[in-house]
């Protein structure tokens, strides 16, 4: 398993990008803080994985990077010319699996950005297509409602959207949830290439075995960064109850506000 | 020979020998190819109820157009274009920044709406001009109200081809949408607008509880045959298209109102379908071989 290391130390040829730059980075619903003054760079051809219990703010973080939330506090530097060019892939229940549409049809989304609303999909984008649903195994598969396919095969399909996307940076949202280990091997190789050829892959896990295999960096989050670093150090048993023990001190808390709301409530 | 001529009675004279039958018959057919298809879109938005509010919500408007200048076709429909588009554009404002789900902001604006509507009206009209406007005149369509249902027709069928993609992504996947591209936030406003538009043109042939009618029903027949997109959209309005034609002629047969005949001609098919679609009937998943959605 050690070629599957790879991460920041990886120098890709034609690296010169600084990549993303998290400066004092602070998230938020409504007032309500999520992820508090985060600072970190990600550097082109990073496998990071976020990892950290419920409720620690890493869909939250992802939502940001994927320009999808305004941050409450700092910045988020990425240099590119459009920031747009970012594929995001949230939490599998987002899309709705009943809506008649095809495969192919679906995994062309991905062009999207290329083509536009209004523009028609060349041959070049539907050869792109037919590599992409070969290259995450669902060859056959072409011509079948959405609604038909497995767990595993719907983020098969979705896979092969990120690869039609073809951005530099991409997201992820617990991608492996509720898929087989067949599956998982099959899709943690495409993340794999896609570091290889200097894409930046942002990845919300909660096994942490499969962070430790084959991501090379990893962000511990508990609301603030508890560690950020190489995945060896990061994960540490005190790095982990630190986590932990950080969760339970905020649902601590948050019983404590709800409590003084009944309170006022009786009065 | 007198079969034929009998079957020639009921299905092609009277839309030979009466104008009143042409013009309702073009009305109501413009109506179905461009209302059928936006019903498609609000099933697979989970909005099927949003079509029948908003037709509620149009009413204060085209009774406002009413009092000010009586039983006139451009006020009237003015008048419900704007309070549909307001209550529209109020409701997708107060989903977006209340706590308030959108269907319940939905459900109060067009109630409020809905009982200022009556108010308006009972404070100067009859009985029968409220009863004119809920359930409309297929059979009174002048020239302009006419060319006003076939060129909302065809403006909802150009807007529907131009946006399509944008309409079926933001329905099947919104966020995807929101992060791709610049125009997400007005795809749902734009949709929504088309379907007041159709509503408002429709109220006048069917009337604003009858034109969701022909907007939905043949919406959820198609639905049940096809689970392709590019199927369902063309079939749900020919089915459309065929209510309103049949509706024309059952209608003529027996004496009944022309927009409820419409309607209930659409209702069979609807019930048709519900026994017999290929892709979600009952009898087809009934049969233990299928293996359809889970």
């Amino acid at each position: 398993m050690g070629q599957l290391l790879l991460g920041a130390h990886l120098i890709h040829p034609n690296k010169k990008r600084r990549g993303i730059e998290l400066v004092n980075l602070t998230l938020g619903y409504e007032r309500r803080p999520a992820v508090h003054h985060l600072n970190g760079t990600i550097a082109p051809g990073t496998a990071l994985a976020v990892c950290g219990p419920n409720g620690a703010g890493k869909s939250t973080l992802l939502k940001a990077l994927a320009g999808l939330l305004t941050p409450i506090g700092g910045r988020i530097d990425y240099d590119s010319p459009d920031p747009r060019a970012i594929a995001y892939l949230p939490q599998l229940i987002e899309i709705d699996r009943s809506f008649p549409i095809d495969v192919k049809d679906f995994i062309a989304l991905g062009a999207l950005r290329r083509i536009g609303l209004f523009g028609g999909l060349t041959a070049g984008e539907c050869d792109g297509v037919e590599r992409a649903i070969h290259r995450v195994g669902l060859s056959g598969l072409e011509h079948r409602p959405i609604a038909t396919l497995s767990g595993g095969q719907m983020q098969r399909v979705l896979f092969a959207r990120l690869i039609m996307q073809n951005e530099p940076v991409i997201l992820l949202d617990e991608p492996f949830g509720a898929i087989d280990e067949a599956t998982t091997e099959h899709l943690l190789n495409l993340i794999v290439q896609w570091c290889a050829e200097g894409r930046i892959v942002i990845t919300v896990l909660h096994d942490l075995e499969l962070a430790r295999r084959v991501f090379a960096q990893t962000l511990l989050l508990a609301r603030h960064c508890i560690a950020w670093g190489s995945t060896q150090e990061v994960l540490t048993k005190e790095n982990l109850q630190k986590a932990r023990a950080m969760s339970e001190a905020y649902d601590a808390d948050a019983r404590e506000c709800l409590l003084d709301e009944a309170i006022v409530h009786d009065h | 020979m007198k079969r034929s001529s009998m079957i020639t009675d009921v299905f092609i004279a009277p839309f030979v020998e009466y104008e009143f039958m042409r013009r309702a018959l073009v009305g109501s057919v413009a109506l179905a190819m461009s209302g059928a298809p936006l019903g498609v879109f609000l099933i697979l938005r989970r909005m099927s109820l949003a079509g029948d509010a908003l037709s509620h919500a149009i009413l204060p408007g085209a009774a406002v157009g009413y009092l000010i200048a009586g039983l006139s076709l451009p006020a009237m429909t003015l008048g419900g274009l704007i309070a549909g588009l307001i209550i529209a554009f109020a409701t997708g404002l107060a989903a977006r920044f209340t706590t308030l789900r959108e269907d319940a902001s939905l459900a109060a604006f067009y109630l409020v709406s809905l009982s200022l509507g009556v108010t308006l009206v009972s404070m100067r009209g009859s009985n029968v001009d409220l009863l004119h406007i809920l359930f409309g005149s297929v059979i009174g369509l002048d020239n302009s109200a006419l060319f006003m249902l076939v060129g909302v027709s065809t403006f909802t069928l150009l807007a529907l081809a131009l946006f399509y993609r944008a309409f079926v992504i933001d329905t099947l996947d919104p966020i995807f949408l929101r992060q791709t591209t610049r125009i997400s936030a007005i795809v749902p406003f734009l949709f929504l607008a088309l379907v007041v538009l159709n509503l408002v043109a429709g109220f006048h042939a069917l009337g604003t509880l009858m034109a969701v009618g022909l907007i939905m029903l043949p919406a959820a027949a198609a639905r049940l045959w096809s689970s392709q997109l590019v199927v369902v959209l063309p079939l749900a309005a020919a089915i459309g298209v065929v209510s309103a034609y049949a509706g024309l002629v059952f209608s003529n047969e027996t004496g009944a109102p022309t927009g409820p005949a419409i309607i209930l001609i659409a209702g069979i098919c609807y019930f048709a379908s519900l026994f017999f679609g290929r892709a979600g009937g009952i009898l087809r998943l009934r049969r233990p071989s299928s293996h359809l959605e889970g």
